[in-house]
This record gives C-alpha cells, sequence and structure tokens, in this order.
C-alpha cells in the first residue's frame, strides 16, 4: 500500500507490543451496527497509472495555454518569475504546518512577516494579516469588521464591486440583523456619487469600493473619504492589488481596510484557487484585524525572532467571542506573493503595472476601430475594459472558439442590463501580435 | 554552518538598483496615469539581485520544521505524509492555467474530477451532496451552521438559538455558532472523555438548533452513544453537525452519514493527504443529507449524459460561500491521493493510523498518564498534571521534543485535561521513526525528574530560543517599517 | 497576597473603591497573577451604562482573554488611559496606576453585596475562587 510503512509482519508486531490480538479489539467502541459500510468506489491505482489518468484528464481541458485567453473579472493571468514556483515547492515551507512552534518555524513567520511589510508597502496602509481564503471572504470579514467597530447594522457596496465578492458578503450577513444595501454605477461605468450620496445614513458601518472596478475602470475616489468618514463610517477599498504600484493606493484614498483579492501576485488562476485575500488596516483598527497575525520580537537571548501575535482575539482563546472564526491563512499563497513582490522588486513591480496599462490600452484602442463595437476611450483603466458588441456575445464566443481565442467574460449573467457587453483583459503577458489577433478576429464577426 | 546566519529581512539585503526578472521594454500604446490618480508614495519594495532573493528564501525555508524533514506527532492535525504525485499533478498547466470563467465544454477534465471526488467523499462519509467550496476546516463549518440557519428557517423554526458543543471540542466551532448568531451551550464530558449523556439531555430541548460533535473526539476515543445522541438530538428536531478533523481512524470502517449526522465537514488537508502549506491553503468541503440539499451553496457540479456541468442553483440556497468553484489545487491533490489509495487502500490506512496512535499510548502511558485509559483510535491525550509540580508545563516538553528533532504535538489542548500533550502519529509513520519519538519522551521524563530547568529553557538547538510572545503582543511589530521606527527610537535613547 | 482593606471585592477578582457615587475598578493581586503578563486592556467606554455583573472590559494575555465585570450596575464615567501603552501596570500595580475603569454607580448602597477583604480573602484561601 503507497505511503503506509506497516508491514505484515510488524502490524502482528504492534499487536502483541499493544497487548490485543486484532483491530478490533481497538475499536470496540464503535457499535457492530456502523462498522464495515459498503462504499462503491474504485480500488486503488498505481502511480504510473494515475498519472496516465491525471494526463488522460488534462487533455479533455483547454487552457489559456492553448487558447489566446483575454479572460479576467477577477482572476488574472499574469507573468509569474520561474523562482517563484521554485520557492513555494520546498517542502520545508509546503509540508509544514501552522506556526504555532515559532522556534521551528522561523522560515514560514519570517516570510509572513516580510508579506505583511509588502501588503502594507502596496496598499499604503499601517498592518497587514497574514492573508484570507480569497477576495471575497476577505471582504466579507471587513464589512463584520465595520459593523462590529461601529456598532452600525448597514453595510453599503457599489454594484461596480466583483459580483462574486457582493455575493459572498450577502451570504456571511443573510439572516443577521445587519443588512447590505448597493448604490449603483453611471453609463460610463463608475460608481454614482448621487446613489451613494443617498444611501450613505447614520445606519452605515461601512462603504465598499473597488478600483479598478469590476468593469476595469480606475475610480476617482477624490473626498471619498472626507464623506464616508464625516458620516462615522469606514471606508473599506478593494482592487487588482498590482495597480497600487501605479494609481493610487487605498491608504492614499483615506481607506480604513484594504481588502481583495490577492491572486494577481504569484499565484496562476488555477481555476479559481487558491488564492489569497488581502487584508490591510490603519493602526488605529489593528486590534479589530481577524485573522492570523506575525509579528518580530525578540528570542530569550535577545535575538531577533518573530512569532504570532496578537493571538488573544483568535477563536482558539476566546471560542464563542472571538471576531471570526478564522483559524488558518493562506500561507504557501501568501508566500507566493511575498516571493513574487520581491522577485520583482520596486522596479518590477512598477513596471508590470505599467505594462499592463499599457497591453489594456492598446487592446482598446484597436477594438475602438472595429466597426460596430464600442468602448469607452476615454475612462482610466487598469488592464481590463467593457466592450458594447454589435452581435449577442455568445456568437462572438463561439467565432472566436475557432480561432483558439476566449475573448472575454459576459456581462449580462451579472447585469441584466448590461446586454451584448463584454469585459475583455490584456495583461503583460499579451505580446502585439496576440492583441492584433484578437482585434482581427473580432472585426469578423 | 548548516543554517545561514544571514538572518536579515529581505528589505535589509536590498541595494538600490538591483533586480531580478526583466520585464518587455517595447510599449505599444500611449498610456498615461492621470494626475489625480497616480500613486504618489514611494514603494519601498526590497531590490535584490536574483540569486542574493533566491538565496534568502532557501534559506528560511532550512529554519522551518515541516513533515518532509520532521515526525509531527500534532493531535487533531492529522500530519501525515504529502505525496508528490499530489505535487505533479497540481502543477500541470492542463489545470493550473484554467480559468474559472471559461465554459464548462473546455474544461470537461476538471468538471470530471470534481464530480468524482464529490463522489468519493460521498461514499466515504455516507452523505447525499457534497460542496466543494469551503476553503478550510473553519469555512466549512461556516458553511455548515448557515445551512443549519437555512433550513430551520425554512420551516419557520425561528426559536432555534442554541448551539451545542462538547467542553472538548475545537475552538472553531463556537467560534463558528457565534459569528452565525447563535448562543452557544457547552456540554460536559464524562470521565472517559465521552459526551455525558445526561447533561446533554438537561440542556437538549426545542431552541436547539444544532450539535456539533467531532468524532472520534480530541480526546482520541469513538463517541460510543452516538445513535443514542443522534436520536435525542433529533427527537427534539435539532440537527447534528459532523466536524470531521478526526476521520482518519474511520476510513472505510464507519461513516458519518450513518452515524446520524445532518453535516459534515471533512479536511482534506487533514485526511486526504494535501500539505498544510504552513497554515493554508485547505479545503473543507462540506458534505449533506437530502433534507439539506436545497439550501447548498452554489456552484455544484452535476453529471448530464457524458459530461459534467454546473448544477442549477438550488431553489433556497444560502448563496456563494467563496468566489469562483473553491481551491481547485487542493482538490485534485485530494482526488489523487483517492485515486492512489481506493477502497481497498482506505482500510489500511484507518487501521495504520489506529495501530501507530496505540502503539505511542501503550509505550507512553507509563512515562506520563493518560487522559482517558483505553485503546484509542487515531490519538490520544496525555497529561503533565505531574510534571506541572515540577514547574514544568506540556508547553516546555514540546519545546524540549525540538531539541530531538521531533515538531511538538498539540499543547494545552482539549482545554477538558490540564497540562494536556495530544498526539497523533498517523498511518505513514515507521515504528522506527516512532520508537526515536518513545525514547525523547523518556528522556525528556528523566530531564523534568533530574534537571527541570533544562526543560523549562528549551529548546537550545533552534534558529533561535523562545521569542517574548509577551513583548511582541504588547509592543505589536508587524511590518518593516514598525522595525524602522522601533529602531529609531531605541537609537534616540542610546544617544538621548 | 495583598486585598487592601478600603476596598471591596467581588467573586469574579474584581475590586471597587467607591467615593460618594464614584466608583473606581480593578483586577486583584490573585487575578492579576492567573492572568500573567497583561499584553492588552480592551477599555471600557465612556458613557457605557453596565449592570452589576456584566462584562465592562477585557484583559488579554498572551493565551488569554478575560471579561472583567462591573461590581456594581452603573455608568462608565473614566477610564485608565495610560494602560493604552503600558497594559503591565495592572500587573506591577493592580490597586493603583492599574486601575481599569471608573463607575458612577446607581446604588451605592449595594456595595454591601460585595466581599470585604476578609472575606475574600477566605474566598480565595477556600479555593473557590478556580
Amino acid at each position: 500500500m503507497p505511503y503506509i510503512p506497516l508491514t505484515g509482519p510488524e502490524k502482528r508486531g504492534l499487536l502483541r507490543e499493544i497487548g490485543v490480538s486484532s483491530l478490533d479489539d481497538l475499536i470496540r467502541a464503535i457499535p457492530s451496527a456502523l462498522r464495515g459500510p459498503e462504499m462503491s468506489l474504485p480500488e486503488g491505482m498505481s502511480e504510473p497509472e494515475v498519472q496516465r489518468l491525471v494526463r488522460d484528464l488534462g487533455a479533455l481541458n483547454t487552457s489559456g495555454l492553448d487558447f489566446l485567453s483575454f479572460l479576467g473579472a477577477g482572476s488574472y493571468d499574469h507573468f509569474i518569475p520561474s523562482a517563484v514556483q521554485e520557492v513555494i515547492s520546498r517542502q520545508e515551507f509546503s509540508t509544514a504546518y501552522t506556526p504555532y512552534q515559532p522556534e521551528a518555524s522561523q522560515g514560514t513567520l519570517q516570510a509572513i512577516f516580510e508579506y505583511q511589510s509588502l501588503m502594507a508597502e502596496l496598499t499604503g496602509l499601517a498592518a497587514s494579516n497574514a492573508s484570507h481564503y480569497d477576495g471575497a471572504t476577505s471582504l466579507a470579514e471587513a464589512a463584520l469588521v465595520a459593523l462590529r467597530h461601529t456598532e452600525r447594522p448597514k453595510i453599503l457596496i457599489a454594484r461596480s464591486v466583483h459580483p462574486h465578492h457582493r455575493e459572498v458578503i450577502r451570504t456571511y450577513l443573510a439572516e443577521s440583523t445587519c443588512r447590505v444595501e448597493e448604490f449603483g454605477f453611471t453609463a460610463g461605468g463608475g460608481f454614482d456619487r448621487q446613489s451613494l450620496a443617498a444611501k450613505l445614513d447614520a445606519d452605515t458601518a461601512g462603504v465598499i469600493f473597488q478600483t479598478p472596478n469590476f468593469f476595469g475602470i480606475v475610480e476617482d475616489l477624490a473626498g471619498i473619504a472626507d464623506q464616508v468618514h464625516a458620516n462615522k463610517s469606514l471606508l473599506i477599498l478593494s482592487g487588482h492589488p498590482a495597480s497600487f504600484a501605479l494609481f493610487r493606493s487605498p491608504g492614499e484614498w483615506g481607506a480604513d481596510i484594504a481588502a481583495g483579492e490577492g491572486q494577481p501576485l504569484g499565484m496562476p488562476v488555477s481555476f479559481g484557487g487558491p488564492y489569497l485575500g488581502y487584508f490591510v488596516t490603519t493602526q488605529a483598527l489593528l486590534r479589530r484585524m481577524p485573522g492570523r497575525i506575525a509579528g518580530a520580537t525578540e528570542d530569550a537571548d535577545g535575538k531577533r525572532a518573530f512569532c504570532l501575535t496578537l493571538q488573544a482575539r483568535e477563536q482558539h482563546i476566546r471560542r464563542e467571542r472571538a471576531g471570526s472564526n478564522i483559524c488558518s491563512n493562506q500561507a504557501l499563497c501568501a508566500l507566493a506573493a511575498c516571493a513574487y513582490m520581491t522577485f520583482l522588486g520596486r522596479q518590477g513591480m512598477r513596471e508590470v503595472a505599467e505594462l499592463n496599462l499599457d497591453r489594456a490600452t492598446y487592446l482598446r484602442e484597436k477594438i475602438a476601430g472595429i466597426k460596430g463595437f464600442e468602448v469607452a476611450v476615454s475612462q482610466p483603466i487598469f488592464n481590463e475594459f467593457v466592450v458594447k458588441s454589435p452581435v449577442p456575445f455568445a456568437q462572438i464566443e463561439k467565432k472566436l472558439a475557432a480561432e483558439r481565442i476566449f475573448p472575454g467574460v459576459a456581462l449580462e449573467t451579472y447585469y441584466p442590463e448590461l446586454r451584448n457587453r463584454f469585459l475583455v483583459c490584456a495583461t503583460e503577458t499579451k505580446t502585439r501580435e496576440d492583441i492584433d489577433r484578437f482585434a482581427e478576429a473580432l472585426a469578423k464577426c | 554552518m548548516l543554517i545561514s546566519r544571514d538572518d536579515r529581512l529581505s528589505f535589509e539585503k536590498s541595494n538600490p538598483g538591483r533586480r531580478c526578472v526583466t520585464m518587455p521594454k517595447e510599449r505599444l500604446a500611449k498610456a498615461s496615469v492621470p494626475a489625480g490618480l497616480a500613486r504618489r508614495d514611494p514603494l519601498l519594495f526590497p531590490e535584490l539581485a536574483e540569486l542574493d532573493a533566491i538565496r534568502h528564501f532557501i534559506n528560511l525555508s532550512r529554519k522551518n520544521f515541516s513533515v518532509d524533514t520532521h515526525f509531527y506527532p500534532l493531535g487533531s492535525c492529522t500530519m501525515k505524509y504529502n505525496p508528490k504525485i499530489n505535487e505533479w499533478a497540481a502543477r500541470r498547466e492542463k489545470f493550473a492555467a484554467l480559468h474559472p470563467l471559461q465554459k464548462p465544454e473546455t474544461v470537461q477534465g476538471m468538471m470530471r474530477m470534481l464530480a468524482e471526488l464529490e463522489d468519493g467523499l460521498r461514499e466515504i462519509t455516507g452523505m447525499d451532496r457534497f460542496t466543494l467550496q469551503p476553503a478550510a476546516g473553519a469555512h466549512g463549518e461556516l458553511t455548515g451552521l448557515m445551512l443549519v440557519r437555512a433550513y430551520h428557517a425554512s420551516r419557520g423554526d425561528s426559536k432555534r438559538m442554541k448551539v451545542l458543543v462538547p467542553d472538548s471540542s475545537h475552538g472553531t466551532n463556537p467560534a463558528t455558532a457565534a459569528l452565525v448568531g447563535y448562543r452557544v451551550i457547552e456540554v460536559k464530558s464524562n470521565a472517559r472523555g465521552r459526551v455525558d449523556l445526561e447533561s446533554l439531555k438537561a440542556v437538549l430541548d426545542d431552541h436547539v438548533a444544532c450539535l456539533m460533535l467531532t468524532n472520534p473526539n480530541t480526546l482520541g476515543v469513538f463517541e460510543e452513544n452516538i445513535l443514542e445522541i443522534a436520536r435525542l438530538v433529533h427527537e427534539k428536531g435539532g440537527l447534528l453537525y459532523y466536524d470531521g478533523a478526526n476521520l482518519n481512524p474511520l476510513l472505510g470502517i464507519a461513516r458519518p452519514g450513518d452515524m446520524g449526522f445532518d453535516i459534515v465537514h471533512v479536511n482534506l488537508h487533514k485526511t486526504f493527504s494535501t500539505p498544510h502549506g504552513g497554515g493554508g491553503p485547505g479545503a473543507g468541503p462540506v458534505g449533506v443529507k437530502k433534507h439539506l440539499v436545497p439550501f447548498m451553496p452554489y456552484p455544484l457540479v452535476e453529471k448530464k449524459g457524458d459530461g459534467v456541468q454546473w448544477a442549477p442553483k438550488p431553489q433556497r440556497s444560502i448563496g456563494r460561500v467563496k468566489s469562483f468553484h473553491g481551491n481547485i489545487g487542493v482538490l485534485l491533490r485530494a482526488y489523487v491521493y483517492l485515486k492512489m489509495i481506493g477502497r481497498d487502500g482506505l482500510l489500511r490506512v484507518s487501521e495504520g493510523a489506529i495501530l501507530n496512535a496505540n502503539y505511542l499510548r501503550e509505550k507512553l502511558r507509563t512515562v506520563f498518564p493518560v487522559a482517558v485509559d483505553e485503546p484509542c483510535l487515531h490519538e490520544f491525550v496525555l497529561s503533565l498534571k505531574q510534571a506541572a509540580a515540577k514547574g514544568v508545563h506540556a508547553g516546555d516538553v514540546g519545546k524540549r521534543l525540538l531539541d530531538f528533532g521531533f515538531h511538538a504535538p498539540t499543547v494545552h489542548f482539549p482545554l477538558v485535561v490540564s497540562e494536556a500533550l495530544m498526539i497523533e502519529p498517523t498511518e505513514t509513520e515507521s515504528r522506527e521513526t516512532m520508537d526515536l519519538f518513545i525514547e525523547a519522551m523518556k528522556r525528556i521524563a528523566f530531564e523534568i525528574e533530574t534537571e527541570p530547568a533544562k526543560v523549562k529553557n528549551a529548546p537550545y538547538t533552534l534558529p533561535v530560543r523562545r521569542p517574548n510572545d509577551v513583548l511582541a503582543a504588547r509592543k505589536p511589530i508587524l511590518t518593516y517599517r514598525d522595525l524602522l521606527r522601533e529602531e529609531a527610537v531605541a537609537a534616540e535613547a542610546r544617544v538621548g | 497576597m495583598n486585598f487592601p482593606e478600603n476596598l471591596r471585592y467581588t467573586r469574579t477578582h474584581e475590586w471597587i473603591a467607591l467615593t460618594g457615587n464614584k466608583g473606581k475598578v480593578g483586577v486583584t493581586e490573585y487575578a492579576q497573577k492567573e492572568i500573567s503578563d497583561v499584553v492588552f486592556v480592551e477599555l471600557a467606554r465612556k458613557g457605557h451604562a453596565v449592570a452589576q455583573g456584566k462584562a465592562a472590559s477585557v484583559v488579554e494575555s498572551v493565551k488569554a482573554a478575560f471579561d472583567i465585570y462591573a461590581p456594581l450596575a452603573g455608568v462608565i464615567s473614566d477610564f485608565n488611559q495610560a494602560l493604552e501603552s503600558n497594559p503591565g501596570l495592572v500587573n506591577q500595580d493592580p490597586y493603583g496606576a492599574g486601575w481599569l475603569f471608573e463607575l458612577e454607580v446607581t446604588d451605592p448602597s449595594a456595595l454591601n453585596t460585595l466581599m470585604t477583604a476578609a472575606q475574600y480573602a477566605e474566598f480565595i484561601q477556600s479555593g473557590a475562587g478556580h
């Protein structure tokens, strides 16, 4: 049997040492009525057979390498330095447990500390946790922090925030005494200031924006922090983290919490996970921050050392009084993000952001030149934008499949009123030839 | 010297102008950032050459214990071997390079994998349907309790505000129940570490929404009255939730579904061999019985003809609990493990886990007293109450074990045992490894008698000694900038 | 262990010093030792009304969090700002600089329901406080 060292003779030896004659003697507490269930499962396979099976299954998939993909919408195909994969493949990282024993986990702890430092730097805020499950759950935790901190019952969220993220927040708050309201966006796709003003009230605990928003538009949040803070609510910002290297960071906008999807920082699209949720906040809200946090301190000899800290907030201590039930982070993903940001470094991080803006802008210009297609060329974008097509999107998708291209994501799925509109994304992975080919194929639709 | 002495942060190794990767130079458009939207603050990221950066991370990795380098007898964590074929599979671009919003027709291999994994989990646990979305055990619990809430609400049964948890439960159980808005009521354990039936009856009424149970429980023993417990809870209209943290010793032997549980979560990073990653990512799929299917989160997979599709959203779904479809990379690893093990292997896994735990228990019970002195399943708990008289606590023994090259067991948990040391060897450890561990434990027991200070101040041979966690919590230093500020203050104090 | 005569005590190890209707509240030396190194105090909020025996503040050590209960019903009128930067005061000087909050007591006569120093010492001695 794979992975189990126990041989037949050894088994008998163990039983003898234990002082019983069979396994049955050890599981007497299990009622006999429950024992030996019928299970319809295939027998185990050998490793070569399983490798073959996985390859065969893989062959049934069309990946973003088989096709030219312009899919984004919350999951982005970015270049990942080869070194990142090497780092996260180190078994000393990947097969380690949660760093509850700091002396035996300085590698993981220092990496988390560096991840926290990098995220704080990128978002322009003071303190980061060690990560959440993903962007959606991180935003939901941010909403919970706002509700608890202000002791108010309402979360106000822009409709231009990722639909999945909005849904998860609703799931988390369903049937509680709290409620979620949304404010709209204008015809141009940016958030609607009037709609926000109408709904920002004395019940509002927190206001959530995404920038760049789900439509790819970089929001102008001038004056928003003042407006939200004057109302004694918290400002929560989400958005593509690499964009913060080029555009104003959440901290620069005056946000109290930055929470969102960290996948673009070195994680492959992987059909949706594992990713990581970043969560960064101000000094003032530090003690309200859920999740794991690494801190620097000294060891018994006065040497710098790292350990998990502020643990008295957490479930294993506070049990039912804890602010969140989370007891893990996406540590290996946080390591990937840490390595990604380190290998890109100061210059690389900015260049990646610039290249995204460049490729998306070029693609937008190309599509703007195609008869029948409409794009809003004056809107500030980062790496994706909305296209209005003269024909139903399904038709475009079908035609472009023949050209081995994934053209984008239909918006009608999430916004019934946005018919014939789709979201396209071009990251730094796209070349001039890729984009030209896409535009040519679209022109033929 | 084995471990690099260069303990600096990447930031402290930075040198302006250095870099690792280079990016394409060509620009295709004239794009600029509107002045009002541009970042103003400099980005103080480290600047390193690639060799220095790689060396930085590889040397960090060497300061870790891990399953691949050390034995981890961590109770309730099931630190079994993480097969390498899992990693091989997860790295395949035919899986890793799939976008989550691709049409199902273009990802049939992936969809089939998900459907088969669900089938496997259903068979193993005896449940009717699984969502693969939850990202961790605690996330599975949250999903499960939202299902409980939705189920009772759909019946207009709004008076159920209580969730029962045994006093030996994992901390996430009460935390989750409270998060979903329930009042948590603790149920006492009896002298043999099981739920005390009389205590249960005393708190069981028609205000109880659910009882959360780990079985075998955190003392490593099976709740032998489980069928009676299920009957009592169901009789009062409550639901039964199974915390799957300790499923490993039941594989192929007994199923939570047959015990009467309505909802279960399974920790794939425990029972199904996916690596812990230093604290995640994991996956905590949630299985339910038929009556709860209409409330399940979506998306769910469903076989249709030859293929696999996304199922229609269940009528009264609680909604999404996560973006997209779950921690797919973790699910794929668990699927590969299931294929390798198969039906025949499940019993070998549980048998190995039980035999190993009992072997350790038998050898250690004369060294330190066992909390519940009877055959255990996957784990057992030692009580170091007597050592505490010498001023040595369970945590100290854990620290001293590190010097012997063993990770500490779970310490000071469960809370019902004073000075608890919770030990779970798993089926993948050999007898030779366990014998070395037993030797170390005996040696430490001797040290407690002869030189307790040595145990109290351990470890001595690791990259650092015990970190001052009081200082860390009183004065949180959470980033490089905090560190710079702290150092500036210290420098000023010296000058002053 | 030191339990000053001029204070009254609760079974949950708080002390209160009442002057008129103002009562200063802290934890006892016994509690301070049980808690071990205090790393953070979640301060009571000014103007907050609390019933007798209800949680008014939280004291954290590295490994635990302890609710601090109001010895008498009242409204929180002040809290010890110094604990924000120096929570260790609770350990160093539990009856002085380590006080937690001040209470405007609704019914000062209820003080009689609390233990005297002698009664509290006996309570601790008997092991009932565990």
